[in-house]
């Protein structure tokens, strides 16, 4: 059970989320019109943080607490990332939220992102009993 | 107190975010990725035979469902403490029945679009492009095309 650690992540995770409004559906939709620079800046500063950081793992090479070499796998580029892709993003405006501001959205309060919850959870589902037969 | 109870702004919310890449690597060697949670949830409630055959690691994706569970507490936390009592996050048209469908319907696509382009935002956009992956730059556009095309096409027929 050395996995329940991640619940206090996850909660420091959620309160930044949910007090800079990323999980809210009215900054999703701004962004998307271009009115509001507040979601680019997060997100931009966002990768700007980790890339500068896992650079100065890999130059100082910094191990794991437990003195393991850190491990980053990489993900493969196929025509999943681009179809699927434009999938989540439909669905990220239309639900105001990516996979963990639904979580947060519960959380939060506003019970209607249950439903999302429920799509996304069949959603995934669906794919696992179709992906054969689909275009990668 | 103030500062902390309003909006808080991007340059603490970014920074902050980004660096639970280098955290969770240094703690656990995992990286940062929220959608996976979505398979974990179907290994629990809709394990099926086709969907053990789909070949999901359920002992190392298992972290992820203590960190959403953390992520909900987290939103939780905010409300009771943190200001955001009185905060909406959704339209209130999505409280009628037609709203909940369209929540449902987008939720679908979150969730099949994630597994099929194998990432998300946490994923894609900040682990994969942090780390200088093609996929997560052509994820993060594919997602921004999607956004666009719903936001500026599809929003104004259903609204």
């Amino acid at each position: 059970m050395k996995d329940i650690k991640y619940i206090l992540f996850g909660i420091a995770f959620g309160i930044i989320l949910t007090k800079a409004e990323v999980i809210s559906w009215f900054r999703i939709h701004n962004m998307f019109l271009f009115k509001e620079a507040h979601m680019y800046l997060i997100i931009g500063s966002a990768i700007a943080t980790a890339a500068l950081s896992v650079l100065l793992i890999k130059y100082f090479k910094v191990k794991t607490l437990d003195k393991k070499e850190i491990v980053i796998n990489s993900k493969a580029l196929n025509k999943g990332t681009v179809i699927g892709g434009v999938m989540f993003g439909i669905g990220w405006a239309m639900t105001g939220a990516c996979a963990g501001p639904i979580f947060a959205q519960i959380g939060v309060g506003e019970w209607a992102a249950i439903s999302t919850l429920i799509g996304a959870v069949l959603g995934t589902y669906s794919y696992s009993v179709i992906k054969n037969r689909l275009p990668h | 107190m103030e500062t902390i109870l309003n909006v808080w702004p991007w340059y603490v919310a970014g920074p902050l975010m980004g660096l639970f890449v280098p955290l969770l690597l240094i703690v656990g060697n995992k990286l940062l990725g929220i959608s996976s949670s979505f398979q974990h949830i179907c290994s629990i409630v809709l394990n099926t035979k086709k969907f053990a055959a789909s070949g999901y690691n359920a002992s190392e994706n298992r972290w992820k469902i203590f960190f959403v569970i953390g992520i909900t507490l987290g939103g939780l936390t905010a409300k009771l403490f943190l200001g955001d009592g009185n905060v909406s996050f959704l339209p209130q048209q999505y409280y009628s029945l037609k709203g909940l469908i369209l929540l449902f319907a987008g939720g679908f696509l979150v969730g099949f679009g994630t597994r099929y382009a194998n990432g998300c935002t946490a994923g894609h956009t900040i682990s994969g492009i942090s780390t200088l992956q093609l996929s997560g730059l052509i994820a993060t556009i594919s997602f921004f095309v999607g956004g666009l095309i719903y936001t500026h096409c599809l929003f104004p027929l259903f609204n």
